[in-house]
């Protein structure tokens, strides 16, 4: 069973991270300036000294540091994130609410990021020192320098301001009362500008990534060795340098898509897309660091749970790896 | 060749330069040209760029100049942008080299930790940190340190590890230089121009989290930021589509070009890596 072990192993560390996680996230709530209780009250507004007292003890905020911590823990790990008092729900149900919107978002900029970049990229990669192949990188570096919440708002400018071919808002048309295939197709319509917004950034790194891997194996021995042979140049592109360049982009993918959480936050507000990242904002304006400190915790979770499924296709797409390497 | 006629040779970079150069002035200049506070009102709110005379960005919402706020801002970004990039090179530079220098156990041990940032979501844990210590220039600079030194660990480190095995750190060993001599005076001068180019970029990309922080209203409430006019204009961007494309700009124009001075010092400190571009 060499895939059970390295499956373990790979839990084991992720484990490790998400309670060092944990304990940051308990250290960060202390080193709040101010009273911990107020901070978790989400201070202004619940300064009722009653209250306060009845949070203390609640979460035994008299008690010594490593007795909260201790607490702290055994919590999150019965799946108690505490309670959001700003919105009156505990913490796990409001995030667990939010979270299918998020994880429709964060796949479909994924999914779009990814192809169109591998295809850019090795568009870029054929086309080396030509103008096609420049304005390919010129449009890239473009996307890469521009602040991710200003292209959000200059597509809602252009594409449902002026032209008003898409809805600039939400996850659904407000009292449309659509069902079945005609709410699908509404979601899908209100999915396209945010997911292709937040799918930009990171289509202009793997179009780099992909140019640059493309490149570098394009000088290895092997591609020498099939065009020694006489092999077309389409099929040497395609069957012995982008397969092969393909492998650091995985790993470089299973890294970003985590960061594309960090980024949804951006792109949730400006559209008001109904996600974790929407909630985070919330929890900002309303200094709610109870549900912000929640919500780091699954933005942590997610990036875990992508590098894992990472490493896993990595592994299977590259057998050259043994699993003695984990 | 040298240096400067290498960098030139990349046109782009000539360019990112000259832009840069130009924002470089409009900061320097900004308490000359708008000596007031950028926060002030002085005319009507939502003028027109070019409406009234003396006024050629406009008025925002509250009736504040638009050039003013562009001027201060400028200097906002370039501050942080550099000054969060030295902390963040003087926490890694020095994770990385003992972890490349001495390897072993201080090497997994360093390396662990610097995993255990990479893992944390880059922009969820500025905001967090912004939040917690309450938004203010030092707070913001400490955030935007705290979650970019990784990829400077991991590089020194690499450049550690490829050169401490040279002759003539073998050598230095040999004469009976201490390792603090050895990290200093012999390896760490010859990673520089990595970093270098690393560090160009970085201040690129701190000014787009600097930019996304204030945006999210995690801004010093006391300085005036292009980040803050952008999301100041959001809620008004169908009446005064200007109040938001005018900042956005000077963001994308200020981050393009130094990523593009950033390639163009590749070119010019790696001439082989060029070559074979």
């Amino acid at each position: 069973m060499p895939y059970l072990s390295l499956i373990l192993g790979r839990v084991g560390k992720a484990v490790i991270v998400l309670l060092a996680i944990l304990v940051f996230n308990f250290f960060l709530i202390h080193a709040a300036p101010g009273d911990p209780a107020a901070v978790m009250a989400g201070e202004a507004g619940a300064t009722d000294e009653q209250f306060l007292e009845d949070l203390r003890e609640r979460f035994g905020l008299d008690q010594p540091l490593p007795v909260q911590l201790w607490r702290y823990m055994g919590g999150v790990l019965t799946l108690d994130f505490g309670y959001s008092y700003r919105q009156q729900m505990p913490v796990l149900d409001l995030i667990l609410e939010r979270l299918p919107a998020t994880l429709m978002l964060t796949g479909a900029a994924f999914f779009i990021s990814l192809s169109l970049g591998i295809l850019a990229g090795t568009l870029a990669a054929m086309r080396v020192k030509r103008p096609s192949g420049s304005l390919i990188m010129g449009l890239s570096l473009l996307f890469y320098a521009t602040p991710l919440y200003w292209v959000a708002m200059m597509a809602v400018l252009v594409f449902s301001v002026v032209l008003d071919w898409l809805p600039a808002y939400g996850y659904a048309t407000v009292g449309a009362g659509y069902t079945g295939l005609a709410h699908a197709g509404d979601v899908a319509l209100h999915l396209i500008l945010p997911a292709v917004t937040l799918g930009l950034f990171f289509m202009a790194v793997y179009t780099r990534m992909t140019r640059t891997s493309m490149l570098s194996v394009s000088q290895q021995d092997f591609v020498k060795t099939a065009r020694a042979k006489g092999l077309a140049p389409g099929v040497i592109q395609r069957r012995h340098i982008l397969r092969n360049a393909l492998l650091p982009i995985i790993t470089l993918a299973g890294l970003q898509a985590g960061q594309m959480v960090g980024g949804a936050v951006l792109t949730e507000t400006v559209f008001a897309w109904p996600g974790i990242g929407r909630l985070m904002y919330e929890a900002l304006m309303q200094r709610d660091y109870n549900l912000l400190l929640g919500i780091f915790f699954f933005c942590a979770l997610l990036v875990i749970l992508f590098n894992m499924l990472t490493d896993v296709i990595y592994r299977l797409a590259d057998p050259r790896i043994k699993q003695s390497a984990a | 060749m040298n240096f400067f006629k290498r960098f030139a040779q990349n046109r782009g970079a000539l360019i990112g330069l000259i832009i840069l150069a130009l924002v470089v002035l409009l900061a320097l200049l900004a308490p000359f040209l708008y000596p007031d506070s950028p926060w002030r009102m002085v005319q009507r709110p939502f003028l027109a760029p070019g409406e009234v005379a003396g006024f050629p960005l406009g008025t925002d919402t509250m009736g504040r100049d638009v050039a003013a706020g562009l001027a201060h801002g400028a200097w906002v970004s370039l501050l942080i942008g550099l000054i969060s990039t030295v902390v963040a090179l003087s926490i890694g530079v020095p994770l990385g080299a003992l972890a490349g220098y001495f390897g072993g156990k201080i090497d997994d041990a360093l390396m662990r930790f610097t995993e255990f940032f990479q893992t944390i979501p880059n922009f969820a844990l500025a905001i967090v940190l912004v939040a917690i210590m309450e938004p203010s220039t030092v707070s913001i600079v400490l955030a935007i340190a705290i979650v970019s030194w990784p990829p400077v660990a991991r590089l020194v480190r690499g450049e550690f590890l490829s050169i401490k095995h040279r002759e003539y750190v073998e050598a230095a060993r040999l004469v009976g230089q201490t390792h603090r001599d050895i990290i200093i005076k012999q390896i760490l001068p010859n990673t520089l121009s990595p970093v270098i180019v690393l560090a160009s970029l970085m201040v690129a990309t701190a000014i787009l989290l600097e930019s996304s922080l204030s945006f999210l209203g995690l801004g010093d409430p006391d300085t005036m930021s292009w980040g803050y006019m952008i999301g100041a204009a959001r809620t008004v961007m169908r009446q005064a589509w200007w109040l938001s494309v005018i900042p956005g700009v000077a963001i994308l124009l200020t981050v393009l070009a130094l990523n593009l001075v950033g390639e163009g010092l590749d070119d010019a400190l790696n001439p082989q890596l060029a070559r074979a571009r």
